[in-house]
């Protein structure tokens, strides 16, 4: 049975709900490690959770991308396993060069929670394989900085890859400027590395992974999961 | 130069006179120094401790009382709530940003402090008027800095009220209620009981930010406060999230025998309360103090309130233990004495004792004297004429909607996490009270409540129906009611006026609380809320925040209309008593007029009623009636469901004879609910509340798209929902965003 790492770095505050969605919900092998004691790739996935690791000091994520831990997601995203980041953990990847781009402040100048409507563009990821392309997700947002951005040259590299994930879109599925919750660029919500087994996205799909907590009383997040697993197992 | 300089103690000549009785001699100036930070109203509650033995504290639910850093209810299975409330009123007035940051980051140290873990946190926050730009910056800040902090530490905002009024303008009121969660068995007290245990300080340095803070709070503000601003602490929530991990993983380990957060008063007050509370002595050497700037005097040192600091108290044998937990996480520490037998708290910079007295002759200060007066204002302000009723009541329901004080706070909870942790099933605006998720399969609902208006013209009653309205919040969300903190904010205690509605309000909390059987669990009291250089005082603010319990099958219940067809039964009577209310004081400018009471006699039964029907399931939704009356009540019903309603006044129960539309529309009688059901229910619910002699009646149905309210054949009010609704959710966006 696959095992998966929630890799915790000081300041990281999702960490225990990925581990109690990934454990009680979804049901699967996880184990909770300190940065620092992830010395050796011994799992079969890793979950970077949201949070403020260093405190958003320097920049979001730019102080634990340095941590050694990085270098053991290295060797796994090379040898193909899924790596996930959420929120924070997005910020990391990126601060570390796993995916493309910058995470900046939000155009509001102002920390978001809100839920948001995303939309399926590539379901031919480790953690969008039991999507259909196009389907809509319910999953909340809460971040300070989430805005998207990369270069016009990069942008297009990015499309022709199929490596947006997901993006925010309103009531008609559509990625509207209304829907967009933070100024990201083409409203991007999501994105994964060419071989799509490294994927970042801002939403958190841990608190959209329980029926209880959704306003729709779905648990669509849980979908991200699932897949990962899936393609753990299928590996 | 130092801080402290030499100078005359902050304290009453009856103060100097005891401690020099006391002590056998003049104390030195370390000694002073300490003493005025200890003896500060802040650390020693000398002119509320009598009054607020009148409070109830005691209920079958309640481990730990008020005394400690915070209560503890017991909420089944193993698993324990701890609650409390604190303000940051006189920092956040200087340094909104700071002040309200710093304030979230010492309530939650008051959680961590019994070994549980922080797991909600709301913020009740009063400011003057929007309209004002001192108070617009204020408020921006103010949210800023405990979404910042908040958020960055991981405990979710879910979450509070917002109430504005001119008396507020210099002195903005910003209060944080922190609840947490643990297991009975590892709780932790902050008592020092076992002489040569170990007194370790960890988390921050020591620095000169907060030096004073105490005694500062502990005065009124004036045109010179400005310049102490180095009694606001720096905020810094990326420790305090390494600081909570790490004493909860040795909390876990069994590591911790005491434990207690530097706060007001800094070393002096934890030291010295642990010690007294134990019944041993301290004796600590300020050399191992890690300092942030080099020549930090001893008085100094013994007065800071850097943040993010805790004292542990530890076995000799667990020290390699609990450097091991503190150096994973990165906590700096230093051990900084041991528990001593000898009662004393002695302070030593390396060899040379600085300061040495009895522990319990600091911790506990003379009682001071107060004396009450009824204020003179009140008579005039009881007889103030009734306003004229308006001719266009549809203005008057869009005026009370775009009204601050009752306008959606959406763009305040949007910039808090109120999600993290997964455990808020109701979140911020979707309900009377939020409720949380506990692991036992239990919920816990809770809110926060007060009402400054009301409290101005009368502190009892006002006072009273702030408890009435948490507890209806609780109940309208189906939680049972479980205990209650409480926060007073009030003048400058020496003037008797002042003291007079402190009295009034501590009385009128505690009559309620009986009347109720509901335990205060522990609270706060922040007197000089004024400004000297323009003689204003606050108006009386007492908040309350209650937790409750919802049950494993009791439903989710939540104010939004849920289907067209469905009844809307009002329960409770309706009273002509419209002082305070927001629609004297938002519509007609008026300040003043007789306050409405709570039945203290019938409240216990019409609220076990009320909460058996929720729980029953024949209820859709629920809401009770408060701010802005029944018409406001209704409309924030269909606001939320998205659906309209047509309903008579006709019927509407009412104390007095004469019908008065604008009485049944706004007036906010207390313990009153709106209750949708299904037509099919609705017969003999009504019975029910009959049997049970509680004043109940049909009002009307959902209906459509529109608010719709008749009276003797007339339509009073018809608004679209969707106008009300952009009415209700702009009014503070627009203003703080400054968009069209």
């Amino acid at each position: 049975m696959p095992k998966v790492a929630v890799v915790q770095y000081p300041g990281s505050n999702c960490d225990l709900d990925a581990l109690e969605v990934l454990q009680k919900i979804v049901k699967t092998r996880t184990d909770l490690v300190w940065h620092r004691d992830l010395k050796k790739d011994e799992y079969d996935g890793y979950v970077l959770p949201g949070g403020f690791s260093y405190g958003d000091y320097l920049r979001a994520g730019a102080i634990a991308a340095t941590s050694p831990s990085l270098k053991t997601i290295r060797e796994a995203a090379e040898k193909n396993k899924p790596v996930l980041g959420i929120c924070n953990g997005f910020q990391i990847l990126v601060e570390a060069g796993l995916l493309p781009g910058a995470v900046l402040r939000n155009t509001g100048l102002r920390f978001v929670c809100k839920w948001t409507r995303l939309r399926v563009e590539n379901n031919k990821t480790a953690f969008t394989s039991l999507a259909k392309k196009g389907q809509t997700l319910n999953i909340p947002i809460a971040h300070n900085e989430g805005r998207y951005y990369l270069d016009k040259d990069g942008l297009a590299q990015l499309e022709r890859n199929q490596q947006i994930v997901l993006r925010y879109v309103d009531e008609n599925n559509q990625p509207s400027e209304e829907a967009n919750p933070n100024g990201s660029l083409d409203n991007i919500a999501g994105i994964c590395n060419p071989q799509g087994n490294v994927m970042g996205l801002m939403p958190h799909p841990e608190r959209s992974s329980i029926p209880t907590f959704s306003p729709n009383n779905k648990a669509e997040g849980r979908l991200i999961f699932d897949s990962m697993i899936r393609t753990m197992g299928a590996r | 130069m130092a801080l402290v300089e030499v100078q005359k103690p902050n304290l009453t000549e009856e103060e100097m006179r005891y401690a020099i009785n006391q002590l056998g001699r003049e104390p030195n100036q370390v000694e002073w120094t300490m003493l005025e930070a200890e003896w500060s109203e802040h650390c020693s509650y000398k002119s509320s401790k009598q009054l607020l033995k009148l409070l109830p504290t005691k209920s079958p639910r309640v481990l730990v009382g008020p005394g400690f850093d915070a209560g503890v209810v017991d909420v089944g299975d193993g698993w324990v709530v701890t609650l409390h409330i604190e303000s940051h009123n006189h920092p956040s007035a200087i340094d909104p940003y700071g002040g309200a940051a710093t304030g979230v980051g010492g309530v939650i140290r008051d959680i961590l402090s019994l070994g549980t873990r922080p797991m909600a946190l709301l913020d009740p926050l009063r400011f003057g008027s929007l309209t004002s730009p001192h108070s617009r910056w204020l408020f921006d800040n103010v949210v800023r800095g405990i979404s910042d902090y908040g958020n960055c530490v991981g405990v979710p905002t879910v979450g509070g009220e917002v109430e504005f009024d001119p008396s507020f303008e210099r002195n903005c009121l910003v209060d944080v209620v922190c609840i947490g969660l643990g297991r009975v068995n590892k709780l932790v007290l902050a008592e020092a009981r076992n002489p040569g245990d170990l007194v370790y300080l960890i988390g921050g340095s020591t620095g000169r930010d907060g030096i004073r803070g105490a005694s500062f709070a502990s005065r009124t503000l004036t045109d010179k406060s400005e310049a102490e601003r180095s009694a606001v602490q720096v905020p810094d929530p990326f420790t305090k999230k390494l600081i909570i991990e790490a004493v909860l993983e040795a909390v876990d380990a069994g590591l911790v025998r005491g434990m207690k957060d530097l706060g007001g008063g800094g070393l002096t007050c934890g030291l010295s309360e642990m010690a007294a509370k134990g019944g041993t002595g301290i004796e600590v050497d300020l050399s191992h103090v890690r300092t942030r700037e080099p020549n930090m005097q001893p008085a100094e040192v013994m007065i800071s309130e850097s943040q993010e600091r805790m004292l542990l108290i530890i076995r000799p044998d667990d020290e390699k233990d609990l450097t091991r937990i503190l150096e994973k996480y990165e906590v700096s520490y230093s051990r900084i004495g041991q528990v001593t037998r000898d009662r004393n708290l002695t302070i030593k910079q390396g060899q040379r004792v600085v300061a040495t007295a009895p522990a319990r002759f600091i911790a506990e200060a003379l009682l001071a004297v107060r004396h009450a007066k009824k204020p003179s204002y009140l008579k005039k302000l009881a007889t103030v004429p009734q306003p004229e009723p308006p001719e266009d009541l549809n203005r008057t329901l869009l005026q009370l909607l775009s009204n601050p004080n009752i306008a959606s706070k959406e763009w305040v909870y949007r910039q808090y996490d109120h999600e993290v942790g997964l455990r808020t099933i109701v979140k911020p605006g979707q309900g009377d009270a939020s409720v949380l998720r506990l692991p036992n399969d239990r919920r816990l609902a809770v809110t926060a409540d007060g009402n400054s208006k009301r409290c101005y013209l009368s502190p009892y009653w006002g006072a009273a129906s702030i408890v009435s309205e948490a507890v209806c919040n609780l109940v309208s969300s189906a939680a049972e009611p479980l205990a209650v903190v409480d926060h007073l904010q009030f003048g400058d205690p020496s003037n008797p006026e002042v003291y007079w509605t402190f009295k009034e309000a501590v009385r009128g909390i505690a009559d309620y609380l009986r009347a109720l059987n509901l335990p205060c669990v522990g609270g706060k009291v922040s007197f000089y809320n004024e400004d000297s250089t323009t003689s204003t005082a606050i108006k009386p603010s007492p908040v309350i925040a209650a937790i409750g319990l919802l049950e494993k099958e009791t439903p989710k219940i939540t104010p939004g209309l849920k289907d067209e067809g469905n009844d809307l039964i009002i329960v409770g009577e309706t009273g002509p008593e419209m002082g305070g209310s927001e629609y004297y004081e938002h519509v007609h400018k008026t300040v003043g007029g007789p306050v409405s009471k709570v039945q203290l006699s019938s409240e216990r039964k019409l609220v076990k009623s009320v909460l058996k029907l929720i729980r029953s399931g024949q209820v859709e939704s629920a809401h009770d009636i408060s701010k802005g009356g029944l018409a406001v009540t209704l409309a924030e019903m269909a606001i939320q469901g998205q659906r309209g309603f047509s309903v008579d006044l006709e019927i509407v129960p009412i104390v007095s004879k004469r019908r008065m539309p604008d009485v049944m529309l706004f007036s906010e009688t207390p313990s009153r609910f709106v209750l949708e059901v299904k037509p099919e229910d609705s017969p003999r619910i009504l019975r029910t509340l009959k049997i049970s002699k509680h004043p109940a009646a049909k009002l009307g149905r959902v209906q459509g798209n529109n608010l719709g309210f008749q009276f003797r054949g007339k339509t009073l009010i018809n608004i679209p929902v969707s106008q009300a609704s952009e009415t209700w959710s702009q009014t503070i966006p627009r203003t703080m965003e400054g968009t069209p």
